[in-house]
């Protein structure tokens, strides 16, 4: 039975806690066994993410563009393969699960558009009272701890992932406890793609675990909390996300359906605007 | 500029100071430009051969290590002049280019050769010792047998503005020299911007540097094709303004045939030919050489050549 | 003996030009119905390339029509993100055949393959990719929360960025939901017309692109058309004005992009070799085939005798002569009738007193070329200083104050574009918000992006193209 591992720094590394946990089927088959990710792995995975900030944050918008719409086609070619996984994850009809899969591929390459738009949309020249060049540019802000939707393993994933590096973030993901595998495909796609090692990390195991460690991480410089069903858990990790001042996204308050046109709330909450002043004179 | 104008400017730290920062500025996204448009020339054939050739005599074969032995610098000698023991017509390399207390092995071994004895001096590479020291520093190498001297400016002082102390110090330099050529070393990759590049180079050729050159090596980023840009303007200005002619060598990180190439092209449409000689152009380097004998090898054999087909030095 | 670079060729064998061209309309090449037919020639060469169809007014209804259909069976109600594929996969398959493009357009309209290849391709490709991602996001634009189409466009376009203009026009056009008729200039075809091929290949629907060719005359019927929603029009102000005179008392909307005389200011505390790059590179990139060229020099006078002897060193290393060499950097001038224009201009500087220098180079016997050139002594009030030459040839005024090169830089009808060269950030901004110009480049030009709008102030045309703001003109209101 295989186990997969996580992916941190585009590498595929082994929990180094040594230790892994059964995935099933929404039937209750045994699927594989995934990593079971730990604080040192969570910490490894922030220092990786770290170091891809620099790299990708500078990036022209045009290459994060393209290097997205090359992941859009690779998961394309492996559109089969993550049928028949969600299909084994989630439940349902492979006519739903196609469905999902060609969603979730539409909703990656949605977003591979927004790179070298969304300053345009969200930036703007401020016209001061005063001799004064003034323009209002968004940065990302930098490193994105992300728990992706619990139930939703491709289609949600993507929608939390892709608006995150799109604007220029790293991200670490966690991924849903129960329906981690189609994460896992996705890593290895990532690690065959362009993106450089580092931009998405992507870690196994129980988010009860996992997730405080990222919340408290004082080098994490926003969290996602959409995965996190448990509203007490909820609170604690956006009480821990405070003492760095983190950007929180909550969870939902109801459930999230999915296949809806997302806006561009997910990109705006994890800019910076920054705002220039320059004189104008001879 | 006038012997006495020349006096002016370097009259104090203050008029030397506002000469510099006078220098027109540098615009790096401009000058990057131009040194990546000029790096797509496409150098072919009897343009390439020619152009291999021209590198291998511009090398100043370099050996730089805490653990050079006699034996070592014997070795690198050797290959200096003969690099291609396959190819009697492969011409010899510009230079070979040591530490002080190598100086004399380097010149007893190449004695009579034509090959020029470069000796590292004053401290190399971070020049953080008193100025008497980098005298004697000098003075033991030139002693030994150098005939060209590779100093290194005082970073600390450019860095603090305190731009007649680095003057001073080269001119000294230039004295304990004697009879040998002065490259003067700004260590590009230390000095923060291309202003200060075209400042240190201006200090240099002022205070009398037969060559300006990039790097030490020991130091990233160390040669690169937008900064030997800058310098060989600099070098263009200052033969404009004063008749004199200076040398150029960007020292570090070239390490393939095709890169050495883009800075002979970069010569050319900077300065010219009148530069396209081991006189006026250097290339600090140690695995440059067999890369170009091996493209040389395959442009006269149309074959790939591999490690095993090129000496070690 | 110098460092003289061999002959370095790009290769012609990518490239499979046929005899003889149709017209594309309805997604396939058909015979003219009502038209005639015309060479395109190989200006560095005057190689006869193929014969090229000039269509007639049957042929303009027919392309016309087809467009009218796709709008309203197909194009015009298709979702925002299927639109989408379908150009992503066309800028896709022009970066796969990126090569090929790009020598075709390099025979074709004379200009030295390190452009195509370096410079207009990319861009083509990119400007696809960034419309296409517009296509399903257009309630963000700005424009309303779901802006409509206008219908069918007639666009035509120059010959001197031929398949860059081609993408300026179609990718935002189709990324909003219109149907497009274009007719490519008539020296410089061939590139439109293996654009058409990348339409079959991507699938695109027929009708969405029509692509006709044809001279001034093709052109004047497809946009005096009726049933014509839309005219995008990229060429000479005086084909513009006629063209706006047209349309007037009809719904028809238009957008109109023409010619300039851009005034490229240098101060004297510009980055000094910097600016010569930005000097050369403005009126020479292109052989000076570019409406936004800086084709007149304002230098403060107190810094312009060493910036002309800088220049003059640096216009004396252009490689003038085959566009396929790839170290080529000036090519051939792109028709005989272009050629004799600028010598006509050039005549009347020589003749108005102006100086002219030109850069020592050898010219090709076979081509129609023209050395790169500069005029000194001139002055506001000669015709080189005032009219678009359109070729690799520079007016020099000088200037002594800001407000005076401000002054003489809007001393023009057209506001295109301007240059701004000074090492002083507040100076860059302060002339910018004076100056009556669509674009202004600060210590660079011709710099080109599918995200920043172009276009001009007052007889340089108006609307823009690029950016968020290029899909105005394609959208209903």
């Amino acid at each position: 039975m295989k186990t997969y591992k996580l992916f941190i720094g585009g590498g595929f590394p082994r929990s180094e806690s040594g230790r892994s946990y059964v995935v099933t089927s929404v039937a209750g088959t045994h699927l594989a066994n995934a990593a079971l990710a730990s604080r040192k792995d969570v910490r490894d995975a922030v220092v990786a993410a770290r170091a891809a900030v620099a790299g990708w944050s500078g990036t022209t918008a045009y290459n994060r563009g393209q290097v997205l719409y090359r992941v859009a086609e690779m998961l394309e070619s492996r559109r089969d393969q993550f049928i028949s996984q969600v299909r084994a994850t989630e439940g349902g009809s492979a006519v739903a699960a196609s469905s999902l899969v060609d969603a979730a591929i539409d909703r990656w390459v949605w977003y591979a558009g927004w790179t070298d738009k969304i300053s345009q949309v969200y930036g703007n020249a401020n016209p001061v009272a005063g001799p004064y060049f003034n323009l209002s540019s968004p940065e990302p802000t930098g490193i994105v701890g992300v728990i992706a939707p619990a139930d939703s393993s491709l289609l949600g994933l993507v929608s939390v992932i892709a608006p995150a590096i799109a604007v220029g973030n790293t991200v670490i993901v966690l991924a849903s406890d129960d329906r981690p595998l189609p994460a896992v495909t996705l890593a290895e796609v990532l690690a065959t793609s362009d993106l450089p090692g580092g931009v998405v990390n992507v870690l196994t195991g129980h988010i009860t675990e996992t997730a405080p460690i990222l919340a408290a991480h004082m080098d994490v410089n926003a969290i996602d909390l959409t995965g996190v069903a448990d509203a007490d858990l909820a609170t604690s990790l956006e009480v821990a996300a405070a003492e760095n001042l983190k950007r929180v996204i909550r969870p939902p308050a109801d459930g999230v359906d999915w296949t809806v046109e997302p806006g561009v709330e997910r990109m705006t909450a994890l800019l910076e605007t920054k705002t220039v002043w320059h004189p104008k004179g001879m | 500029m006038s012997a006495t104008a020349l006096a002016d400017v370097t009259a104090s730290n203050a008029a030397l100071r506002q000469f510099l920062h006078g220098l027109p500025g540098v615009d790096a996204v401009g000058l990057e430009a131009r040194a990546a448009m000029l790096a797509t020339r496409s150098i072919k054939t009897t343009s390439k051969a020619w152009a291999i050739d021209l590198a291998i005599r511009m090398v100043d074969l370099t050996t730089l290590e805490g653990a050079d032995t006699p034996g070592k610098v014997r070795a690198l000698c050797a290959k200096a002049q003969r690099p291609d023991t396959r190819s009697p017509d492969c011409p010899s390399v510009a230079a070979v280019c040591v530490y002080p207390s190598m100086a004399g092995i380097a010149a007893a071994e190449l004695r009579g050769t034509g090959i020029h004895v470069a000796s590292v001096a004053t401290a190399f590479p971070s020049g953080q010792v008193p100025l008497p020291v980098k005298l004697a520093d000098t003075a033991a190498a030139v002693e030994a047998g150098a005939d060209e001297i590779d100093m290194v400016i005082n970073r600390g002082a450019f860095l603090s503005g305190r731009y007649a102390e680095v003057f001073d110090e080269i001119v000294a330099i230039k004295q304990a020299c004697g009879s040998a050529h002065l490259k003067v070393i700004l260590e590009t990759g230390e000095l923060g911007s291309y202003d200060n590049v075209r400042r240190a180079s201006w200090i240099g050729m002022l205070a009398g540097g037969d060559f300006i050159k990039t790097s030490t090596g020991k130091v990233t980023p160390a040669a690169t094709l937008p900064v030997t840009l800058l310098m060989l303007e600099a070098v263009r200005d200052l033969q404009a303004l004063h008749g004199r002619k200076i040398g150029v060598k960007p020292a570090g990180g070239i390490r393939t045939t095709k890169d050495a190439i883009k800075y002979l092209v970069v010569v050319n449409e900077t300065v010219g030919d009148g530069w396209l000689d081991p006189d006026w152009f250097r290339f600090g380097a140690s695995t440059l050489l067999n890369d170009l004998l091996m493209q040389r090898e395959k442009l006269s054999t149309g074959r790939y050549a591999g490690p095993d087909y090129v000496t070690l030095d | 003996m110098g460092f003289d670079y061999a002959p370095a060729p790009e290769s012609r064998a990518v490239v499979d030009i046929k005899g003889s061209y149709g017209l594309f309309i309805n997604g396939e090449f058909t015979p003219t119905i009502d038209g005639t037919t015309f060479k395109s020639i190989n200006p560095a060469t005057e190689e006869v390339l193929a014969e090229i169809t000039a269509a007639g007014s049957s042929d303009v209804d027919r392309a016309v029509a087809a467009a009218r259909t796709a709008y309203e069976t197909t194009w015009g109600r298709m979702p925002g993100a299927v639109r989408a594929k379908y150009l992503y996969r066309i800028a896709r398959l022009i970066a796969e055949r990126s090569r090929e493009l790009a020598v075709l357009e390099s025979i074709d309209n004379g200009k030295p393959i390190r452009e195509s290849r370096d410079v207009d391709i990319p861009l083509v490709s990119a400007h696809f990719f960034y419309y296409a991602g517009w296509a399903d996001k257009l309630g963000y634009a700005g424009f309303g929360a779901d802006p409509r189409p206008i219908g069918v466009a007639a666009q035509v376009i120059p010959w001197n960025f031929p398949l860059l203009m081609l993408a300026w026009k179609i990718a935002p056009a189709l990324a909003c939901g219109n149907t497009v008729v274009l007719k490519p200039a008539e020296t410089t075809p061939l590139t439109a017309l293996l654009f058409a091929e990348i339409c079959q290949q991507a699938d695109l629907p027929p009708g969405v692109v029509n692509i006709i060719t044809g001279a001034g005359e093709t052109g004047r019927m497809l946009v005096e058309h009726p049933d014509v929603d839309k005219i995008a029009f990229t060429g000479s102000t005086a084909v513009g004005r006629a063209i706006a005179k047209s349309i007037a008392g009809t719904r028809k909307r238009l957008t109109l992009e023409l010619g300039g005389k851009a005034a490229n200011i240098v101060f004297d505390d510009a980055p000094i070799d910097q600016a010569v790059e930005g000097i050369v590179n403005g009126i020479f990139f292109n052989q000076g085939h570019v409406c936004c060229a800086g084709s007149r020099l304002l230098v403060q006078e107190s810094i312009a005798p060493d910036v002309l002897d800088a220049l003059k060193r640096r216009m004396a290393l252009l490689r003038v002569g085959d566009p396929l060499d790839k170290n080529t950097d000036v090519g051939a001038i792109n028709s005989a009738e272009q050629l004799s224009r600028i010598r006509e201009l050039t005549d009347a500087g020589s003749a108005e007193g102006a100086d002219a220098w030109s850069a020592p180079c050898e010219l090709p016997d076979q081509g129609f070329w023209f050395r790169p050139t500069i005029f000194t002594g001139v002055s506001q009030a000669h015709r080189i200083a005032r009219e678009e030459i359109f070729g690799p040839v520079l007016s020099v005024l000088t200037f002594r104050t800001p407000a005076e090169a401000i002054e003489k830089a809007n001393n023009t009808p057209y506001g295109l574009s301007a240059g701004i060269w000074t090492d002083k950030g507040s100076r860059i901004l302060a002339v910018a918000d004076k100056l009556r110009a669509g674009v202004v480049w600060a210590n660079t030009f011709n710099k080109f992006d599918p995200t920043s709008p172009f276009g001009g102030y007052k007889e340089s045309g108006y609307g823009r193209e690029g950016g968020r703001h290029g899909l105005e003109a394609y959208l209903a209101h």
